[in-house]
């Protein structure tokens, strides 16, 4: 039998599931990620003389394709074309969006709360199209090179990712919502959350499905209720929390109120001697 | 041919060898042979640090253990991969060799010579075993493709992609002036020899496994990526 160098097995490796694009407008630049359901290349359009995204997937594989089509948002890569190679594999073209998945973590807790709640728009556009993602992660997060924020690799996955799969075998908008909450408590860190965050986490990352948001709508609606001062509904709050929620609030107000009163204070004294 | 990609005319070689029919058993036990002796000759080697001797007794005496009719009969392809399978079978022969056990007498079936010369040109660092069984297996499979390639392949167009592809020490221009053809000619000949070393590929992890969820699997460990 032929002996085979380790670089000759890489090199087959890669040339073997390199598409053919041979009767199709496209060519092959380069290949720039991979996951285990599929290649993403960039290429040329040379019809259109432009840089795309082309995925590569598995023989009879054209769901993704037909949910992504399906799903119009900002926040989701548009699809171009879509066909079958000579092989039997199938293809889609997207937009090339230059920028990295989610690399660095965000500094503020404010940051983290709004890259999670921009995260969670597209999730909850698909949610109320009956489409759940069933793999979200960090990995599956795309930031723009204009801070654009897009959710990628859509209700393909079979089974998810260890970490970030919720524990039910039932995949539901609330298993994204599982997922959302589990990037959300690693945006945050751990140090010091308020409270109200930590039970939006707690919430959303509950063992039990049914104690989660029921959508990532839900969950988007929380998190914008926590950058506004206002109630969750992952925290049911007692007067007192009621009131320092208020306080918290109304700082600004209450920093101008009580420097009124201390100038008043300071004249009177002044005036009495 | 899309049909092409998942090739279903070739019956399952582990199938083949629980047949009733001893020369299917003996093609069958010809195609695994071919496959794994050399992945379990050098795992005995260099994971399990045996001699040159010792993994050769080990490798011809699990080729003969597991592939007697019967040995399989607890293989379950729903549970793990046959790969896995022959690899814990390995293990534990391994652990429980009788170092007093009369020698086998050692034949010419397999070329262990030449599995220990390979040895010496590759890279064997500490791996985990798994890991390192993969990877050989990985080798040999694609061995087995490139010699069926040479076989079914026009004679130029196999030889540009062994200089290509196997060599990796050419270049498209290179290759057509020795070639006396185009470029474009020595690009789509390159891209028919891929294409056919992939489907034969393909054929071989189809062969070597028992059913559609272990054959996709494997494939991923072939490729990467599922095909």
């Amino acid at each position: 039998m032929t002996w085979l160098s380790d670089d000759a097995v890489v090199r087959l490796r890669d040339v073997a599931m390199r598409p053919d694009f041979d009767g199709t407008r496209y060519a092959i630049v380069r290949e720039i990620g991979r996951g285990g359901m599929g290649i993403v290349y960039e290429a040329i359009d040379q019809e259109l003389q432009r840089h795309v995204a082309i995925k590569v997937l598995p023989a009879g594989n054209r769901r993704e394709a037909q949910i992504i089509a399906e799903l119009e948002h900002p926040g989701i890569i548009p699809i171009h074309d879509a066909g079958m190679l000579v092989d039997g594999r199938t293809f889609y073209v997207m937009k090339l969006v230059r920028g990295s998945t989610l690399a660095e973590k965000p500094r503020t807790i404010a940051e983290a709360v709004r890259l999670s709640l921009r995260i969670s728009e597209p999730v909850a556009f698909a949610h109320a199209r009956g489409v759940v993602h069933r793999d979200l992660k960090p990995s599956n997060v795309m930031l723009g090179e204009f801070g654009e924020v897009l959710v990628m690799d859509w209700g393909v996955a079979v089974a998810g990712t260890p970490g970030y799969m919720a524990p039910e075998e039932e995949r539901t908008p609330r298993s994204d919502v599982f997922a959302l909450g589990v990037m959300l408590r690693e945006f945050v860190g751990s140090d010091r959350l308020p409270r109200r965050l930590r039970a939006i986490i707690a919430k959303a990352t509950s063992p039990l499905a049914a104690d989660r948001y029921a959508s990532a709508r839900e969950f988007g609606e929380d998190l914008v209720r926590f950058l506004d001062d206002q109630a969750v509904v992952a925290y049911p709050e007692n007067a007192a929390d009621a009131v320092l929620r208020w306080l918290v609030r109304n700082r600004a107000l209450l920093a101008v109120i009580v420097a009124y009163l201390i100038m008043r204070i300071a004249v009177l004294l002044v005036w009495r001697r | 041919m899309p049909g092409s990609l998942f090739p279903t005319t070739r019956r399952s070689v582990i199938e083949a060898l629980r047949s009733e029919d001893a020369e299917e058993r003996t093609r069958a036990y010809g195609t695994l042979a071919a496959i794994y002796w050399r992945p379990l000759y050098k795992y005995a080697r260099i994971i399990h640090r045996r001699n040159a001797e010792e993994a050769e007794d080990l490798t011809q005496s699990l080729m003969l253990q597991a592939f007697e009719r019967g040995a399989l009969e607890n293989y379950d392809s729903r549970r793990a991969s046959f790969r896995t399978f022959l690899r814990t079978l390995f293990d534990r022969l391994i652990i429980n060799q009788d170092k007093h056990a009369s020698r086998l007498k050692r034949g010419g079936q397999f070329a262990f010579t030449a599995a220990e010369d390979e040895l010496q040109r590759e890279d064997n660092r500490a791996v985990n075993p798994e890991e390192y069984f993969q990877r050989q297996w990985i080798k040999s499979l694609f061995a087995m493709a490139v010699d069926r390639s040479r076989e079914s392949m026009e004679p130029g167009t196999f030889a540009i992609f062994k200089s290509y592809d196997l060599e990796g020490d050419a270049t498209y221009a290179r290759l057509a002036g020795e070639h006396g053809v185009s470029e474009m000619t020595v690009t789509n000949r390159l891209a028919a020899a891929r294409r056919r070393f992939r489907e034969i590929a393909l054929e071989l992890v189809r062969e070597i496994t028992a059913s559609d969820d272990e054959f996709r699997r494997e494939a991923r460990a072939l490729f990467g990526v599922e095909p």
